[in-house]
C-alpha cells in the first residue's frame, strides 16, 4: 500500500505552489491565445463547437421557416439545398465530433489525476485547424458557396463541376483538413488514457468516461481514414478528372457511398458514446452510490464500437445489392440494439439501487433518455429492410436520426453543462432557469420531430425544399415548424444561462454535487490541474478514499513541486499504471499556431486551385513543423532522473515502447493504414465490380513494382541497421546507414513511379490506371516523408542529439518504417502482381 | 404493412415500459433493489429482452422479405418490362411489350394484378424511384440497372417521387402513376404505340421550325430528339413537368416561355423570345396530342 509523503512546512508549501502556478500559467494579452493548456484548449475549442451548434441551428430554422407552408418561396431551392447540406455538416463534423474532443480535452486530465496530456501542444494544433477549417465551411454560406449536394455527397451530383460548383471542394478540403485534427485529438487522447493515468489507477480502475473515449478514439483511428481515402479518390476525380466515381470509364458512385458509410456509421456513435459517457459520471453521483455494473457497460460499450463497423449497408438498402446481404446488415444493425440496451439498463438500475436526486443534469440526463429510446426503437423498425424501402430517405428517417443525436447526444451534453459548469468558473447555472430550458427543449423537440414520422409515413421525401399543398402535409409541417422555434428558445435559454454575468454570486463549493471522481478538486482559479500527482486505488476516489482530497491539495503525493521550471507530468504503466517516466510536455508557443494556420492555407489554396500559393503555404508548414519538433521534443534532459516524492525517483527520459512519443506513432501509423487499407478495398472494389478489370489497359507490369518493392525493402532495412549500430555506439557507422536508406528511398520511389509511367498509364483515361496511380502516390509521398525523417534523424546525429540512451527519434522512425515497409510491399504487390494472375 | 402496425405497437409498448421504470426510479427517494437485483435488471432487460425479441422480429422479417420484392426473373418475351431512367428531373418511361418499344415521360400506367418487372437507370445522377402507395423504393444509379416489381391491387392515381436528393429542383420531380383494369391497359397502350390521332395539328410546323425536335419526340414527326422527354402523347397525361402543376394549355405555354420558373434548374433553356401567339399555337396542339 502506497502512503502519502509527510505534510510540508507551510512556507515551502506556499513556496511549491508558487513555482507551480507560474510554471502552468497562461501567457497575458494577446498572447493567451498562444497558451496550450488543456483547460484553455478545451475551453475554446467547446466554445467553438457551440457557436458552431448555434450557427447550424440558425440554418435549420429557416429552414423550418420555408417549410411551414406549402409552395412556400421564402428561400431559393438553391439556398435551401445549401442550408440542409451546411447544416448537416456542421452539426456533424463541427458540432458532434468536436465537442467530445473538446470536453475530452477539457476533463479528461483532472479525471485521471494527471496535470496535462501527453501532448499539449498537438492539442493546441488540433484545435487551430478545427477553428480555421470550421470558419472556412461556415463562412462559405455568406457568399452563396456553400455545399449544396447533401451532407453525404453522393457523386456523380457531388463531383460534376457543374452542378456542386465550388462549395463541394471546400467540403472535401475543408473538412479533410478538420478530420486531421480529428484524428490528431484522438491519438492525443489514447496515449493519454494509456500513458497518463494517476499511479494505482489500473484499467478497471478508470473512471467510466475515460472507457468510452479510449473506445470513441480507437473508432475514429478506424472510422476517419476510409472517408479520408474517399475525399482522396474524390478530390482527385474533381481536380484532375481521374475517373473513381465516373461509370462511362469504369468508376462507381457506389464506391464512395460505401467508404463514406463505413465512416458515417461508425460516426454515429463516436458522436453517442461521449454523451453516454457523460451520463455515466452524472448518474452515479445523482443515484448517490457507484454504477452497477462496471464490466456490464464497459463491455457493452466496446461491442458497441465493434458493431458499429458492421453496419454502413443500412444506409444503403435501396441501392440495389443482393437481399442477401441485405439481410446479413438487417441483422447486425439490430444486433447493435443489445449493447446499447445495456448500456441503458446500466443506468436504470444504478438509479434503482440507489436514491436519485432529480437535479438539472438528471432532469436532461433522463429526458434525453426517453427520447433516444424512441430513436432507438424507430431505428429497430428502419434495420428491417422492407420497412425501410418504404421509410428510406423521407422525413420518417429525419425524425429518427434527429430522435437518436438529439436525445442520445445533445441533451447529456446539456446535461454535462449543467453539470461541470462549477469546474469552469466555479460558479454553478441557474436550476430554474435549467428547468424552464429543460421544458421548452423537451416539448419543442417532440413538438418538432414526432411529427415528422408521420409526414414521413405520408410519403414526404428528405430534402425537398418545397411540397405541394394538397398531399396531406401541410398542419404536420406547421406543428414541425411551431414546435422547431420553441426547441431553439430553450437552448437560447441555456445559452443565456452560461454567459450571463455570474461575478456577484458566491463562489461555488468544490465538489458541489458531491461526486466521487478526481476531476472534482481541480480548481478553475489554476492551471495546474491537480496539486500533486495521486496514488488511486479506487473507482470512486473521493468516497472512497476520505483523506485523499485534502493529501493532494496539501501536495503529499507526486510532483509537488516544479523546481526545474518546467512542466511535468507522470507516464504510467498501459494495464496496471505503475510509475514509469517524467514526462516533460510542451509550454506555450505560437509554433502550433504557425503550423495549424499555414497547414489550413494549404487546403484553402487547393480548393481555389492556387497553387503558388499552395506551394508556399505547404513550405511553411514543413519548415514550421520541423521547428516544433527539433525545438519541442525528444529533449534530452539536464540529469537522468529526478526525484518526484513520496519516496520515487523516475527517469526524465524513454524511448521505445514505454515511451508516449512511440505509442503516438503507433496509434498514428494504425490510422494511416486504415486509410491505405480503404484504397486497397478501392482497388478490389473495381476488380469486382468489372468482368473485365484492367478494360484491357495496360498495367504497370511486374517488373518495376517488384524491384521497388525489393528497394523499398532493402531501404527499411538500412533504416533497422542505423538502430542496431546506434546501439552498439557506432555513430560512424549509424549515419552510413541512414544515408544508404536515404539513398534507397530515393531509387525506390523513382522505380515504383516507373511500372506505369513507362507503361503510359493514363490515370484520366479509365478507374484502372487512376487506382494504380493512386496507391503509387500514396506510397510515394510516404517514402517522401520516411525520407525526411531520416534526414532528420541524421541531422539530429550530426547535432549530437542522437545517442545510445537518447534514441527516442531513430526508434520512432524505425517503427513508421515498419509501416512504410509493409505499405510499399503491399501495393507493389497488389499492382505489379495481381492483374498477371487474374 | 402488417409489418409496421406490430412494429409500431411493439415500439410503444417497449418505450412505455422503459419510462416507467426510468420514472420510478427517478422519483423513489429509497433504494428500490438491492445490487444483485439491480445487476439482473441489467441482464435481463439489457440483454436478453432485446435479444429474444429482435430475433423473433428479424425472423419475421426474413421470412417476409421474399415475398415483398421477389427477384425479378424477366422470363418471358412477351411479358411487360417497363424501363424508368431518371434524368434531371424527369423520368423517362419506355415500355417493352411483345416487341415493341413504348416511349412515355413522367407518367407510368400500370394494369392491376399483374406483377410487373421495371428496369431502373439513370443518365445523370443517382435518383430514387418511389411510388409509396405501391411499394418501397429502388435507386437509379449511373452505370448500374437496378431491377424491381411491383403489383397494383386496386385502380387509382397515386404520386411517386424522386427520394434521392438530385440537384436544384429534387422537390419538383415527382411522378404519376395510373393503375387501370388489365384490358384498359392493354388498350391504351396499343394506342400509346401509334402515333397520336391530332398529330397533324396546327402547332406542328412551329414546333418543328423553332427546333423542339432536337430535344423531343413526336412520334409521326420528324421529332426524334432524345434530351428531353417524349412528348407523343403529351396531352393525355395528368400533371406536366413531372408531376408538378396540371397539365393545361397556359401551363404548357408558360414552361415553354420559362421551365425556369415551375423548375428551377431545368435543362430546357426559356423560349421566351418567341412570338406568344406562337407558343400557344405549340401548345395548343401539345396539350391535343392524345
Amino acid at each position: 500500500m502506497t502512503v502519502p509523503g509527510p505534510r510540508a512546512s507551510d512556507e515551502e508549501r506556499a513556496a511549491q505552489s508558487e513555482r507551480l502556478r507560474k510554471v502552468w500559467e497562461n501567457p497575458r494579452g494577446w498572447r493567451y491565445w498562444t497558451s496550450v493548456n488543456n483547460t484553455q484548449v478545451g475551453l475554446w475549442y467547446a466554445s467553438t463547437a457551440f457557436i458552431f451548434l448555434l450557427f447550424a441551428g440558425a440554418l435549420a430554422l429557416i429552414m423550418r421557416a420555408q417549410l411551414a407552408w406549402p409552395d412556400s418561396d421564402l428561400v431559393s431551392a438553391d439556398f435551401y439545398n445549401q442550408l440542409f447540406t451546411l447544416h448537416g455538416t456542421v452539426m456533424m463534423f463541427l458540432f458532434a465530433v468536436p465537442i467530445f474532443e473538446a470536453v475530452a480535452i477539457f476533463l479528461l486530465p483532472p479525471m485521471i489525476g494527471a496535470r496535462e496530456l501527453p501532448f499539449p501542444r498537438l492539442g493546441a494544433f488540433g484545435f487551430w485547424s478545427f477553428f480555421l477549417g470550421g470558419i472556412f465551411v461556415c463562412g462559405s454560406i455568406f457568399f452563396d458557396a456553400a455545399p449544396s449536394s447533401g451532407w453525404f455527397m453522393y457523386p456523380p451530383l457531388a463531383t460534376d463541376e457543374k452542378l456542386s460548383g465550388i462549395g463541394a471542394d471546400i467540403w472535401l478540403l475543408g473538412l479533410s483538413f478538420i478530420e486531421v485534427a480529428s484524428i490528431a485529438a484522438a491519438v492525443e487522447l489514447i496515449v493519454g488514457i494509456m500513458k497518463c493515468r494517476a499511479p494505482g489507477m489500473r484499467i478497471n480502475l478508470m473512471p467510466l468516461f475515460a472507457w468510452y473515449l479510449l473506445i470513441v478514439a480507437g473508432m475514429i483511428l478506424f472510422a476517419f481514414p476510409p472517408l479520408i481515402a474517399g475525399d482522396i479518390l474524390f478530390e482527385m476525380q474533381r481536380m484532375f478528372d481521374w475517373p473513381f466515381f465516373d461509370p462511362a470509364r469504369g468508376g462507381d458512385p457506389l464506391l464512395w457511398q460505401h467508404l463514406f458509410w463505413i465512416f458515417g456509421h461508425p460516426e454515429v456513435y463516436i458522436i453517442f458514446l461521449p454523451a453516454i459517457a457523460l451520463l455515466a459520471m452524472i448518474v452515479p453521483t445523482f443515484s448517490r452510490r457507484p454504477i452497477v455494473g462496471y464490466s456490464w457497460i464497459v463491455l457493452a460499450a466496446v461491442g458497441t464500437g465493434f458493431l458499429s463497423f458492421g453496419l454502413w449497408v443500412h444506409h444503403m438498402f435501396a441501392t440495389g445489392l443482393p437481399q442477401i446481404s441485405l439481410a446479413f446488415f438487417s441483422a447486425a444493425s439490430e444486433a447493435v440494439a443489445i449493447p446499447t440496451a445495456v448500456q441503458i439498463f446500466v443506468f436504470i438500475a444504478t438509479m434503482l439501487a440507489g436514491r436519485v436526486i432529480l437535479s438539472t443534469p438528471m432532469l436532461f440526463g433522463a429526458g434525453g433518455i426517453a427520447i433516444f429510446v424512441i430513436g432507438g426503437l424507430t431505428g429497430v423498425m428502419v434495420a428491417i429492410a422492407p420497412f425501410d424501402w418504404q421509410a428510406h430517405d423521407t422525413y420518417f428517417v429525419v425524425a429518427h436520426l434527429h430522435y437518436v443525436l438529439i436525445g442520445g447526444m445533445l441533451f447529456p451534453v446539456a446535461a454535462g453543462i449543467y453539470y461541470y459548469y462549477p469546474l469552469i468558473d466555479a460558479k454553478r447555472l441557474s436550476d430554474t432557469l435549467g428547468r424552464i430550458a429543460f421544458w421548452l427543449m423537451f416539448v419543442g423537440f417532440n413538438v418538432t420531430f414526432f411529427p415528422m414520422h408521420l409526414t414521413g409515413l405520408l410519403g414526404m421525401p428528405r430534402r425537398v425544399f418545397t411540397y405541394p399543398a394538397d398531399l396531406g402535409w401541410n398542419f404536420l409541417n406547421l406543428v414541425s415548424s411551431v414546435g422547431a422555434y420553441v426547441f431553439a428558445f430553450g437552448v437560447l435559454i441555456v445559452v443565456w444561462d452560461v454567459l450571463r454575468p455570474k461575478h456577484r454570486e458566491p463562489r461555488a463549493e468544490q465538489n458541489p454535487w458531491n461526486a466521487g471522481t478526481l476531476e472534482w478538486i481541480s480548481e478553475p482559479e489554476e492551471n495546474w490541474g491537480v496539486r500533486s500527482v495521486p496514488f488511486v486505488s479506487s473507482r470512486y476516489p473521493l468516497w472512497e478514499q476520505p483523506t485523499l482530497a485534502r493529501e493532494i491539495s496539501e501536495g503529499r503525493w507526486y510532483l509537488p513541486d516544479a523546481k526545474e521550471g518546467r512542466r511535468e507530468g507522470l507516464v504510467t504503466s498501459v494495464l496496471d499504471a505503475r510509475p514509469e517516466q517524467v514526462l516533460r510536455v510542451g509550454g506555450t508557443s505560437k509554433v502550433t499556431i504557425v503550423s495549424a494556420f499555414s497547414l489550413g492555407a494549404v487546403f484553402i489554396a487547393l480548393t481555389f486551385k492556387w497553387w503558388i500559393a499552395g506551394a508556399i503555404a505547404a513550405f511553411t508548414c514543413f519548415c514550421a513543423i520541423l521547428y516544433w519538433l527539433w525545438t519541442g521534443t525528444a529533449e534530452i534532459p539536464e540529469k537522468p532522473e529526478k526525484d518526484v516524492g513520496v519516496g520515487l525517483a523516475l527517469p526524465l527520459y524513454a524511448s521505445g515502447p514505454s515511451s508516449v512519443g512511440w505509442w503516438a506513432m503507433f496509434i498514428t501509423m494504425v490510422g494511416d493504414s486504415t486509410a491505405f487499407a480503404s484504397l486497397i478495398f478501392g482497388y478490389f472494389f473495381y476488380w469486382t465490380i468489372h468482368e473485365d478489370f484492367t478494360a484491357s489497359s495496360a498495367g504497370p507490369g511486374m517488373m518495376w513494382p517488384l524491384v521497388s518493392a525489393a528497394l523499398f525493402v532493402f531501404a527499411w532495412l538500412a533504416t533497422l541497421a542505423a538502430r542496431h549500430f546506434n546501439a552498439l555506439e557506432r555513430t560512424a557507422f549509424v549515419r552510413a546507414a541512414l544515408i544508404m536508406a536515404l539513398a534507397l528511398t530515393a531509387v525506390a520511389s523513382a522505380a515504383g513511379i516507373a511500372g506505369p509511367w513507362l507503361h503510359a498509364m493514363n490515370p484520366t483515361a479509365h478507374v484502372y490506371p487512376a487506382i494504380v496511380w493512386v496507391l503509387v502516390c500514396w506510397t510515394v509521398v510516404h517514402a517522401a516523408v520516411g525520407a525526411a525523417m531520416i534526414a532528420y534523424c541524421l541531422a539530429r546525429s550530426l547535432a549530437g542529439r542522437l545517442t545510445k540512451t537518447h534514441d527516442m527519434d531513430l526508434r520512432n522512425v524505425a517503427l513508421y518504417w515498419h509501416f512504410l515497409a509493409i505499405t510499399a510491399l503491399i501495393t507493389f504487390f497488389v499492382i505489379g502482381l495481381f492483374p498477371e494472375a487474374l | 404493412m402488417t409489418l409496421f402496425v406490430v412494429m409500431s405497437f411493439g415500439a410503444a409498448a417497449i418505450w412505455l415500459a422503459v419510462v416507467t421504470v426510468v420514472c420510478v426510479a427517478v422519483r423513489s427517494q429509497r433504494r428500490v433493489v438491492a445490487e444483485p437485483a439491480a445487476s439482473r435488471i441489467i441482464l435481463w432487460g439489457g440483454a436478453v429482452f432485446p435479444t429474444v425479441t429482435l430475433f423473433a422480429l428479424l425472423t419475421y422479417a426474413f421470412w417476409l422479405m421474399p415475398t415483398l420484392r421477389p427477384s425479378p426473373t424477366f422470363r418471358d418475351a412477351t411479358d411487360l418490362r417497363v424501363e424508368v431512367t431518371g434524368r434531371q428531373y424527369w423520368w423517362q418511361v419506355v415500355y417493352f411489350h411483345r416487341g415493341l418499344k413504348i416511349a412515355a415521360a413522367n407518367e407510368i400506367r400500370l394494369p392491376v394484378g399483374r406483377r410487373i418487372e421495371f428496369s431502373l437507370k439513370s443518365d445523370d445522377v443517382i435518383h430514387s424511384f418511389w411510388i409509396p402507395s405501391l411499394g418501397g423504393k429502388m435507386d437509379m444509379i449511373p452505370g448500374r440497372e437496378n431491377r424491381l416489381s411491383l403489383m397494383a391491387q386496386r385502380t387509382g392515381v397515386f404520386r411517386g417521387a424522386c427520394t434521392e436528393f438530385c440537384g436544384t429542383s429534387h422537390a419538383f420531380m415527382s411522378l404519376t402513376a395510373v393503375t387501370m383494369e388489365p384490358e384498359a391497359f392493354d388498350a391504351w397502350l396499343a394506342s400509346q404505340a401509334k402515333a397520336s390521332i391530332n398529330v397533324a395539328g396546327e402547332g406542328r410546323a412551329l414546333f418543328l421550325r423553332h427546333g423542339c425536335g432536337s430535344c423531343h419526340r413526336v412520334a409521326g414527326t420528324q421529332a426524334t430528339g432524345a434530351a428531353g422527354p417524349d412528348l407523343s402523347h403529351l396531352g393525355s397525361r395528368q400533371m406536366l413537368a413531372a408531376g408538378i402543376v396540371a397539365n393545361t394549355e397556359d401551363n404548357i405555354a408558360g414552361f415553354i416561355a420559362n421551365p425556369g420558373a415551375i423548375k428551377p434548374g431545368a435543362a430546357m433553356p426559356a423560349f421566351s423570345m418567341l412570338a406568344p401567339q406562337d407558343i400557344r399555337a405549340i401548345a395548343a396542339w401539345l396539350k391535343g396530342l392524345r
